[in-house]
């Protein structure tokens, strides 16, 4: 391989350039190559896991959307804090959740995150600092700027990421939290994960402005980030995340991206709301993988033969992860009452359905 | 008679009521364009175009305030929340606003609105979205509550409930969207609101319920059948106003009751409905009234528990049993 890099370094300068440019190193950018194949296989593993009834409830996949996982959080420590909405397994995996346990949750399996009581939508790791996995849409907006509130409490160096979609911004709690990361200063980074459309609904039909505006009113910076371009946003995100563990304050960041699926695993790729076609301009055009495999090529850093054994490789994990995830038993009934209260106190009653407050409950 | 789908019936209420009176409009998210979520509103954007049908922002406490004003300044709007979950998010304008605006105005603002959408558990959505809401907007005085489980009461109460002019949460359920039954043919078909229905009758023990629970109670009553015991099915269609005449009636006639409902039990509607049994038809009865609630936990994504964590009608026969010291 090291053979193909410096052939193909000559034969193409600009490119690797872009390597350059970002201040990202080759096998950096081979990483960041392998953590989105992951994600992406990761991904087609849980749909097909859904098809088979494996995995129920609602299944949102990030497919078309990893660079923004790899890129925004891969350039963190690990004790910065991030959290997201519902569509978060690969943005689990980035943080560092296992494979494993992000599998066996969408399983609703014992050895999951959450212990299989969460589901695809509510994975979380306190390990990792992966705070959720939050199905309501906006909701984690606010519990991510008090996140960033304790890290200023406590003086320390982190940051609190958070990621929403772009419809998240018309929820009347995304603007008061903005307002308040602004007023107290708050090392809070609010992502939009810009696919352009909530569902079946276009962003500009219920927006008259550009989401670049929607965090200016507050004092906050807005930037605009090209979410297919893996380097590009792990550069834009380490500078950022620099500034803000140093006092910047808030920032809010227009991530531009694609769903390359349907909303979720029950809704349709296409349709009224937008054509066949432009899934599939969007899917030639925009595809994270594709884009940065062709700039490696490129610039002689991955060649074909090392990009599929990464694909095996990632294909394997995530077959691993299913095997997992089949082999870990459903939670035991014990777990039905485990957690509903931190603390069960001597006196007065907790739980009103007649069940016993056994002590093996929690 | 016709058959249709619980969907087909709310649609045809929808579409007939708003025929019948301009000031009637559906706002919500995805009900225009993608015909809403749980496809209720089929059709309804090409026959009564955007004035009308109004896809919304995903901003809940918003419209459902922009419709408090609106019914303030005369229209009759329908809000649909894509589920009652995310209602949550509205609360605050439907009980300090709708709920409390024809008193604190002294009768000058009548609040003709209906907030609609599904409630409760689906199948595996886990703690967010498995949410029976019902309780919350009853616990308020202004705001009535109906529950619908056929498709027959879903059309003659949706049509009742934009008629009315006060607020009203009417809570629908995804699991029975698909649900068929005979719908009158009648073109002006309205059930009153505050009248229950006896979905099976018996005369042995009364099994109290309402929403999509009836059909819990009515496999249990199938099954009890077998077993010699008959059960009345009342189901209450509204929990505000209620219609106390009729479960005093058919407790009178069993002198046993079970209260069966999908959510928890903590203060649930079945704890005021058990209060005032033991209060109008204490004398009648012959055991503690039973209730049988979603236990009473978050609810869990595990299909497994999530199983046991819904009530079912093996709960239920458990405590006609109970209350039948069998
Ligand atoms: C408060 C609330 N309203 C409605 C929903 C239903 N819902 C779930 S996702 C979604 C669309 C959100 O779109 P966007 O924020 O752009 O995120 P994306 O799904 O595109 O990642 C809707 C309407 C919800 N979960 N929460
Ligand atoms: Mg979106």
């Amino acid at each position: 391989m090291a053979e193909t890099k410096t052939k193909a370094k000559k034969s193409s300068r600009k490119k690797s350039d872009a390597l350059a440019e970002h201040g990202i190193s080759e096998e950096l950018a081979l990483e960041l190559m392998r953590d989105m194949l992951l994600y992406r296989r990761f991904e087609e593993k849980a749909e097909e896991g859904y098809a088979i009834g494996k995995i129920g409830g609602f299944c949102h996949l990030h497919i078309g959307q990893e660079a923004g996982a790899a890129g925004s959080i891969k350039p963190l420590r690990d004790d910065d804090y991030v959290m997201s909405a519902y569509r978060e397994h690969t943005q689990a995996l980035a943080k560092g959740v296992h494979p494993n346990a992000v599998m066996a949750e969408l399983y609703g399996r014992k050895d999951g995150s959450s212990g299989g009581k969460g589901g695809s939508m509510h994975i979380f790791d306190a390990d990792c600092r992966f705070m959720g996995g939050h199905g309501i849409v906006g909701g984690q907006v606010p519990l991510a700027t008090g996140i960033a509130w304790k890290i200023k409490y406590r003086g320390e160096e982190t940051v609190s990421l958070v990621f929403m979609g772009d419809a998240a911004v018309n929820q009347g709690g995304f603007h008061e939290a903005l307002n308040m990361a602004a007023v107290w200063n708050l090392p809070a980074i609010y992502v939009v994960e810009n696919n352009e459309y909530g569902m079946g609904t276009a962003f500009s039909r219920v927006s008259r402005t550009d989401m670049s505006t929607k965090a200016v009113p507050y004092g906050i910076p807005s930037h605009t980030v090209d979410g297919q371009d893996v380097l590009a946003c792990y550069a834009f995100f380490r500078d950022l995340a620099d500034k803000v563990r140093h006092g910047a304050g808030p920032q809010f960041v227009d991530l531009q991206t694609y769903r390359f699926r349907g909303h979720s695993m029950s809704d349709p790729v296409s349709g009224t709301y937008r054509s066949v076609e432009e899934v599939r301009q969007a899917k030639e055009e925009r595809d994270p993988i594709a884009l940065l495999r062709d700039t490696l090529m490129e610039a002689g850093v991955l060649d074909q033969e090392t990009l599929e054994e990464m694909d095996a490789e990632a294909r394997q994990v995530s077959l691993d992860a299913a095997d997992f995830a089949e082999a870990s038993p459903p939670p035991g009934p014990e777990a039905l009452y485990a957690n509903v209260w931190a603390e069960i106190n001597p006196n007065g009653r907790l739980f009103f359905d007649g069940r016993p407050e056994s002590e093996e409950a929690n | 008679m016709a058959v249709m789908t619980y969907r087909e019936a709310l649609n045809e209420a929808l579409r007939e009521e708003m025929e019948r009176d301009p000031d009637v409009f559906l706002m919500g998210e995805e009900v225009a364009e993608y015909d809403g979520a749980y496809k209720v509103s089929k059709g309804l954007l090409e026959e009564f175009g955007e004035q009308r049908i109004v896809d919304s922002p995903i901003s809940e406490l918003g419209f459902t305030g922009l419709g408090v004003g609106a019914a303030m300044a005369g229209l009759r709007p329908v809000i649909e929340f894509m589920t009652f979950n995310f209602a949550f998010l509205a609360i605050d304008q439907v009980i300090n606003s709708a709920a409390k605006m024809y008193y604190m105005s002294e009768g000058q603002f009548p609040m003709p609105i209906v907030f609609r959408g599904p409630t409760g558990a689906a199948l595996q959505l886990s703690a967010q979205h498995s949410q029976a809401c019902e309780t919350y907007y009853s616990h308020a005085p202004g705001c009535k509550v109906v529950t619908p489980g056929t498709p027959a009461d879903a059309k003659g109460l949706l049509k009742a409930a934009i008629r009315d002019n006060d607020p009203v949460a009417f809570m629908e359920g995804e699991s029975l969207y698909n649900f068929k039954g005979e719908v009158p043919d009648d073109d002006d078909f309205v059930i009153p609101l505050g009248v229950a229905d006896l979905k099976h009758e018996g005369g042995d023990v009364s099994i109290i319920t309402h929403g999509k629970m009836i059909h819990v109670a009515l496999q249990a009553a199938q099954k009890l059948e077998k077993d010699g015991i008959h059960a009345d099915v009342l189901d209450l269609r509204t929990i505000r106003p209620l219609d106390m005449d009729a479960i005093v009636e058919t407790v009178k006639k069993t002198n046993r009751a079970v209260y069966l409902e999908e959510g928890w039990p903590y203060a649930g509607t079945g704890a005021q409905i058990v209060s005032m049994i033991q209060e109008e038809a204490f004398d009648h009865l012959d055991a503690p009234i039973i209730r049988v609630t979603q236990a009473d936990v978050p609810m869990p994504y595990a299909k497994n528990l999530e199983i046991l964590a819904k009530p079912s009608a093996n709960h239920v026969i458990e405590a006609v049993n109970k209350v039948l010291y069998r």
